[in-house]
């Protein structure tokens, strides 16, 4: 079960009071009438879906029923960090490969995806700043 | 191939079952085939025995990272059904279950299917509405199908709460008495021993790392065994499948979601049909070694992991509890996840790709055990081709742009 630090509530609250919502930072174009087939369509349905670092939508949906983000491993299924609607995540799967690719026990694959459970110093870091 | 039959199960009884033929080879790679299909679960291993028997196409490898049929084959809860809404699915599905009415004697290999029913319970006047609307869908495609009212239910499983006591009475169902189950292991075993048979080469612990790509056609893949070559490749990789795409370079419409399932103890059979809710979200059956099997709803958040988050079994277990109180004892044995690819129509992808000789079949989400048999038929019958089979054309990536989507999450609320 996860625990989830709500950047609203600033507070460490149990998985059932949280929607996942899938991958966040997707805008919504500008003028959709505007847009081809293929880039609505994108827009609608396709997404990254990574092995690995994911940023993604979450809605504290019993508690403050505000929108906000998560960065999170989806194979080690780790919380990075918790972020408000608007920001930008700190962490990323760039960010962590440009650390020493096989410190703290990670390993990331080519092309910056990580594949194995996140860098300790990557929790630690969230934990001392944030939670 | 040696084959199975009762008089060699006499014959092998003589010399203690110790002189068995292997079921399958453990070849090592060639450096190219006519088509590389990517992922031995029932789906890939169904495409790979098709292509070599009915379409002459057996230079055929099979690889697989880990170890055959390990993937959601071995995780699922082998519900079978064809009750499906839309004339698209049902054409699908149908293809399917007539394949598996057969399947047994065509593969010479027990795969336990098992017709013994199943029941989609209505427990609101919308579901009964939804429920007589697709009964009617079916009869119209030539899919068996009832509507029953509570006492017609009642009568099937008796050990079902139909009281109005009920939080959620059950006010009636849908009945496809074709419908049933199948033994999951032996569907990919006796898949992989028939294609084997055929000459088709399965490779185990092989992962595929990258495609090998120019001027937009495919000409093979690598692999932690060095390259292979092939310019036809079938990628059927399920709950992987995004990972596959992106790197061949596109994404696909997928997002990757873990489902639970578990067993229980064994117990004297008590259920001898399946039973599911989509209301209080939660499907049951009892397996022949009497463990009773039950399904979960996906957690919620992507994830690779193969495993899946306490509430969501909780949830399931109040689920089962609610239809069946007399299970409320029963102890739980063993409990895993899978990964499934879950598609925004939750229908599958059968489809060309942006890369030339690259197919991919994935997108079955929570529900393609029972599509195994016609999912590899129609597969099979595209990567002969080059075109893709009439069944599996709508099936195409291209509804995501051009809008034909074949929506039976909303329409049939179907999940398994
Ligand atoms: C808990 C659960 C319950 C379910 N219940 C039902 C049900 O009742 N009825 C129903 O019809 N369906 C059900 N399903 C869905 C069903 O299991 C799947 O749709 C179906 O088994 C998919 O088969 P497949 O062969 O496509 O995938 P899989 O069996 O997952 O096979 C894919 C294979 O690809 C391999 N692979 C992945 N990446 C690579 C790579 N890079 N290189 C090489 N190989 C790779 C994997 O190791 C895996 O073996 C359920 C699923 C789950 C998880
Ligand atoms: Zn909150």
């Amino acid at each position: 079960m996860f625990l989830i630090y709500c950047p609203y509530c600033e507070e460490l609250r149990e998985e059932p009071e949280f929607h996942a919502k899938g991958q966040a930072h997707i805008a919504r174009p500008q003028d959709p009438e505007a847009c081809s087939d293929e880039e609505w369509g994108d827009y609608l349905f396709f997404r990254d879906n990574p092995r690995g670092i994911h940023h993604e939508l979450w809605v504290h949906a019993i508690g403050c029923r505000k929108f906000f983000n998560i960065t999170r491993n989806t194979v080690s299924y780790e919380i990075l960090e918790t972020y408000k609607m608007g920001e930008q995540p700190t962490i990323t799967a760039e960010s962590l490969s440009r650390d020493d690719k096989t410190a703290d026990g990670v390993q990331v694959a080519d092309g910056g995806q990580q594949t194995v459970g996140a860098s300790d110093s990557a929790v630690n870091f969230v934990r001392g700043a944030k939670v | 191939m040696q084959r199975y039959s009762g008089f060699g199960l006499v014959k092998h009884a003589l010399s203690h079952h110790e002189n068995w033929e292997r079921q399958w080879r453990n070849p090592t790679p060639k450096k190219q085939y006519d088509v590389i299909i990517i992922g031995g679960g029932g789906h890939g291993l169904a495409t790979a025995y098709y292509l070599a028997k009915e379409h002459g196409v057996k230079n055929v490898a099979v690889l697989e990272k880990g170890w055959l049929g390990g993937g959601n084959t071995a995780r699922n809860t082998t519900i079978v059904r064809s009750n499906y809404l839309w004339d698209e699915s049902a054409a699908l599905y149908e293809h399917s279950m007539k394949l598996w009415e057969g399947l047994s004697r065509d593969i010479n290999y027990n795969v336990m299917f098992s017709q013994r029913g199943v029941l989609n319970l209505g427990h609101t006047l919308q579901d009964m509405r939804d429920i007589q609307r697709r009964v009617n869908a079916n009869r119209l495609n030539g899919i068996d199908g009832e509507v029953l009212d509570t006492r017609g239910v009642q009568e099937i499983v008796p050990i079902l709460d139909c009281s109005t006591r009920a939080r959620y009475p059950v006010l009636g169902a849908s009945w496809q008495p074709r419908a049933g189950v199948a033994r999951h292991d032996a569907v990919a075993w006796g898949y992989a021993r028939a294609a084997d048979a055929q000459g088709v080469d399965l490779l185990q612990n092989t992962e595929v790392t990258g495609f090998k790509i120019r001027d937009g056609q495919v000409y093979g893949v690598h692999t932690n065994r060095g390259d292979i070559e092939a310019r036809t490749i079938g990628c059927v990789t399920a709950g992987n499948s995004g990972v596959l795409a992106k790197m061949a370079g596109f994404r696909l419409p997928l997002e990757s979601h873990p489902l639970q399932a578990l067993v229980s103890e064994p117990l004297k059979p008590v259920l001898d049909t399946v039973v599911m809710s989509n209301q209080v979200h939660g499907y049951i059956s009892q397996s022949d070694k009497g463990d009773l099997v039950i399904g979960a709803g996906i957690d919620g958040y992507n994830g690779y992991g193969q495993r899946g988050s306490y509430p969501t079994v909780e949830h399931t277990l109040q689920a089962i509890v609610e239809m069946f109180p007399i299970f409320s004892r029963v102890r739980m044995n063993r409990q895993w996840g899978g990964i499934v690819d879950t598609c925004p129509d939750a229908c599958p992808i059968l489809s060309k790709t942006p890369v030339k000789g690259l197919f991919f079949n994935c997108g079955w989400g929570t529900g393609g055990f029972k599509a195994t048999p016609g999912s590899g038929h129609v597969f099979a019958a595209s990567l002969a081709k080059g075109e893709m089979h009439p069944i599996a054309a709508p099936f195409s990536i291209d509804r995501f742009h051009s809008g034909a989507l074949i929506d039976e999450h909303g329409a049939a609320g179907v999940a398994h």
